[in-house]
């Protein structure tokens, strides 16, 4: 009898031994192999307005940079400024080495004075031929009284007249005379002010108000023409160049608000407005270029040349059948989105419209609003899978 | 009618049962080996599956792109999509590196290959097919999908090369063929990522350049500046993903890019055997070899525990035969005892895989046919085991239940 109970008990043992393995087995085929469900989430299709918007990345840039070099090649003799410098409209920047401009000037300045000087003897002379003319205009007026009253000789009188006539022609002569040396003066001087204005060029001023963002070449340094040696921006002409890829921005405009962030200052949202649409695009890493200007210029300058996030709101769309785009797949090279219908799964063809930065797509067609779909999954769906909707999928253990 | 194998496992069935555990334990082991072998291919098919692509079409006279490199021009999909039968195209870029997670308290390293596809939104080649948390990309620039094997989570910072990436979704078998989690970044980020080097680089390239008289001319204002900035532009893919029509023969759409545009063309099943035959060819055989003697092993083990396990019941299998017992019954006992051992070792087995498959770094695929095969082989080797054991119990003189 005690045979007997203590074998029972041993069967019930081994009973619940191998009940338990096969419970065990029964699990793992059913959760672990593939005729176990897989776990889906699912959302309801609803009817939202979506804002979509655009993204892309630029660099500050300024809207007029004034690369300021010399008009000749040269020897630059000082830089008087610092890159970060501020400086006022006008202001002098740096100087070329005039070499021999200084002592060509002061040849001129001395062809000058001499040409004065000149001037001021050929009016001396013409004063003089004028006495001269004078004198022989009274002696033939009285020569003429006399030759009535038969004092003089008529030779007598000729010759007073001629003398006369000499006189003429040397004052006309020496007015001439006065002439080409008045303008002597003037083309001197004409030629001493352009060597001045040659000289004043050498002077690197600044054409606006603003700051100097490059110092390019230090004293000593030879220069080509044109060669910038100092680069002054004004502050208030900073924009963003911002690059979009050209298949994602559509509905880009002119006027649309923009949100800016600064890799420097990441978190700091500034307002900005899409200045213009480049009539270029450019073809090679096909975006389209923009220009985006801050409503207003940070108080701390931006360097230029950083790089720059920007955000543009498009117009909100009119309220239609929104999904998750992590919802929609491809399956047999259709678009489309699985719908649960009574726990069975079925692959709605859908065509999609616009789509926001958060991931959500307008459905044009496929979709009514109020259908239940998948959004995320454990694995690839199939017409026939076994689905077990869940909360969420991360964060299982199966 | 008295089940004898029954009453005799019931005698000794704690140690019948701990025997059954302790084999079972042991055909764990050979199943998850197969499943590690299983689990390799399975990464190679998923990397294909997951490019959504029919053809590849990589730098000519290479087997790209993840068999070899391969380096295109970004704009070569421009002359592929004219080309009849091509439904879709995308470029890609394949690049496997650290990637690392910053944060505080998070910072760490993830070995992931690192995939640049254009944000075109679903359906597109390149993208993962389904996500498990988040959204897809749709920003140009600064964000990730990582797989969920990176142990990444949505709203991550990490960082590839200079830039920093918020992750905003999560995919799950997104793998390279060598098992590394897959990290989704826009294209253009990507190929910048590829070709970028340190600042410290760059700087040192700079003036490399600069010290180059052939580059830095005195009279040329504005020629370095050109030449640094043609340094430092990476126009290149690694390869262009091609999905063609329904309805198309991959073979006929392949053969006039290769001719007329001078690439190499991969249909699905060329790429696949390069995959498996060529790149992932020698780890397998590594596994397949030791999955082989593993088997054996386990098998000879199998045979030697029942071998045992009868002559230990040598005695009492002699007063059986004493008693009058057929050998009929006797071999029927063995056999049952023997086919119940194999029955529990097996179950044990396929448990224990199940449970800890997950917990391995790689993939671990536990095929069912896998376990079918397993199931077969284990009741065939318990028989021929038995069959040892039945010869010698049979051959068993009666008079040794009285005697020594």
């Amino acid at each position: 009898m005690k045979n007997f109970i203590s074998l029972h008990g041993r069967t019930i043992a081994l009973a619940s031994v191998l009940v338990l393995l096969a419970g065990l087995l029964g699990y793992v085929a059913l959760r672990a192999g593939p005729m176990a469900p897989v776990a889906v989430t699912v959302i309801s299709v609803d009817s939202q307005a979506i804002k979509p918007a655009l993204f892309g990345i630029g660099s500050v840039e300024a809207r007029f940079t004034h690369k300021i070099g010399p008009t000749f090649a040269g020897r630059i003799r000082r830089v008087e400024v610092q890159s970060g410098d501020h400086v006022a409209k006008g202001q002098l920047l740096g100087e070329m080495d005039p070499v021999d401009l200084d002592d060509k000037i002061g040849a001129q300045e001395a062809t000058l004075r001499r040409a004065e000087a000149t001037l001021l003897a050929v009016e001396a002379q013409v004063q003089e031929v004028g006495a001269r003319k004078a004198f022989a205009e009274i002696q033939t007026k009285r020569y003429e009284q006399l030759l009535v009253a038969s004092s003089v000789s008529e030779e007598g009188a000729e010759a007073k007249r001629q003398e006369l006539q000499i006189a003429q022609a040397s004052l006309a002569a020496a007015r001439a005379n006065l002439d080409a040396s008045r303008q002597e003066l003037i083309r001197v001087r004409a030629d001493r002010d352009g060597l001045v204005r040659q000289r004043a060029n050498l002077r690197l001023i600044s054409p606006v108000d603003g700051i100097v963002t490059r110092r390019d070449a230090d004293p000593g340094t030879t220069v080509v023409a044109g060669q910038a040696v100092v680069e002054v921006v004004e502050p208030s002409s900073i924009w963003v160049s911002v690059r979009f890829d050209q298949q994602r921005a559509q509905g880009l405009s002119a006027k649309l608000p923009a949100q800016i962030v600064l890799r420097s200052r990441a978190g700091e949202l500034l307002s900005g407005q899409v200045l213009r649409i480049e009539p270029h695009a450019d073809a090679v890493t096909e975006e389209i270029l923009a220009k985006v200007a801050f409503t207003q210029i940070p108080q701390v300058l931006p360097p230029i040349g950083e790089l720059a996030e920007v955000t543009v709101a498009l117009a909100a769309q009119k309220s239609m059948p929104v999904v998750p785009n992590a919802s929609v797949q491809r399956v047999d090279g259709r678009l489309g989105v699985w719908v649960v219908e009574d726990g069975s799964l079925r692959f709605a063809p859908i065509k999609t419209g616009a789509t926001d930065l958060d991931g959500r797509v307008q459905i044009l067609q496929g979709l009514s609003g109020g259908e239940q779909i998948v959004v995320f999954s454990f694995k690839a769906l199939d017409a026939n899978s076994r689905i077990k909707v869940v909360d969420r999928i991360v964060g299982k253990s199966s | 009618m008295i089940s004898l194998a029954g009453r005799d496992i019931l005698h000794a069935w704690g140690k019948f049962v701990l025997t059954g555990i302790g084999l079972g334990l042991l055909i764990g082991v050979t199943l998850t080996m197969a499943g590690v072998y299983r689990g390799m291919v399975d990464d190679a098919n998923v990397l294909l599956d997951n490019s959504g692509a029919d053809l590849w079409v990589v730098q000519k006279d290479t087997q790209g792109p993840y068999a070899e490199s391969s380096s295109l021009y970004d704009d070569t999909y421009r002359s592929i999509l004219g080309i009849s039968g091509v439904a879709r195209v995308a470029n890609v870029t394949y690049l496997t590196m650290q990637v690392s997670q910053i944060g505080d308290g998070k910072a760490r390293d993830v070995r992931a290959m690192v995939v640049g596809i254009p944000p075109d939104g679903a359906g597109h080649p390149g993208q993962p097919g389904y996500l498990v948390e988040g959204r897809r990309l749709t920003r140009g620039h600064f964000e990730a999908v990582a797989d969920i094997a990176s142990g990444f989570a949505l709203g991550d910072r990490i960082r590839i090369r200079r830039n920093e990436y918020t992750v905003v979704g999560l995919t799950r078998r997104m793998v390279s063929s060598g098992g590394d989690p897959m990290v989704f970044i826009p294209l253009k980020d990507a190929q910048e990522a590829q070709f970028l080097k340190d600042n410290d680089a760059i700087r040192a390239q700079r003036a490399r350049t600069a010290q180059s008289p052939a580059l830095n001319r005195p009279g040329v204002p504005g020629l370095l500046d050109a030449v640094i900035a043609s340094q430092s532009t990476n126009t290149s893919v690694n390869a262009v993903l091609v999905q063609i029509e329904p309805g198309t023969d991959p073979e006929a759409v392949a053969e006039p890019i290769r001719r007329w545009k001078h690439l190499s063309v991969y249909t699905r099943m060329q790429m696949q055997s390069i995959l498996i035959e060529k790149l992932i060819a020698t780890a397998a055989k590594q596994i397949a070899m030791f999955l082989v003697i593993l088997a054996i092993v386990s098998a000879a083990i199998v045979a030697f525990i029942i071998y045992t396990l009868t002559m230990g019941k040598i005695r009492e299998i002699a007063v059986l035969k004493l008693i009058g017992t057929t050998n009929r019954t006797i071999a029927g006992m063995i056999l049952q005892q023997a086919v119940a051992l194999g029955l529990i070792g097996f179950v044990v087995g396929k448990v224990a895989a199940t449970f800890w498959a997950p917990v391995f770094p790689k993939y671990v695929l536990l095929e069912p046919g896998d376990a079918v095969r397993g199931f077969v082989v284990v009741i065939v080797i318990c028989v021929l085991a038995s069959v040892l054991a039945i010869r010698a119990a049979l051959k068993v003189d009666p008079a040794e239940a009285i005697g020594g």
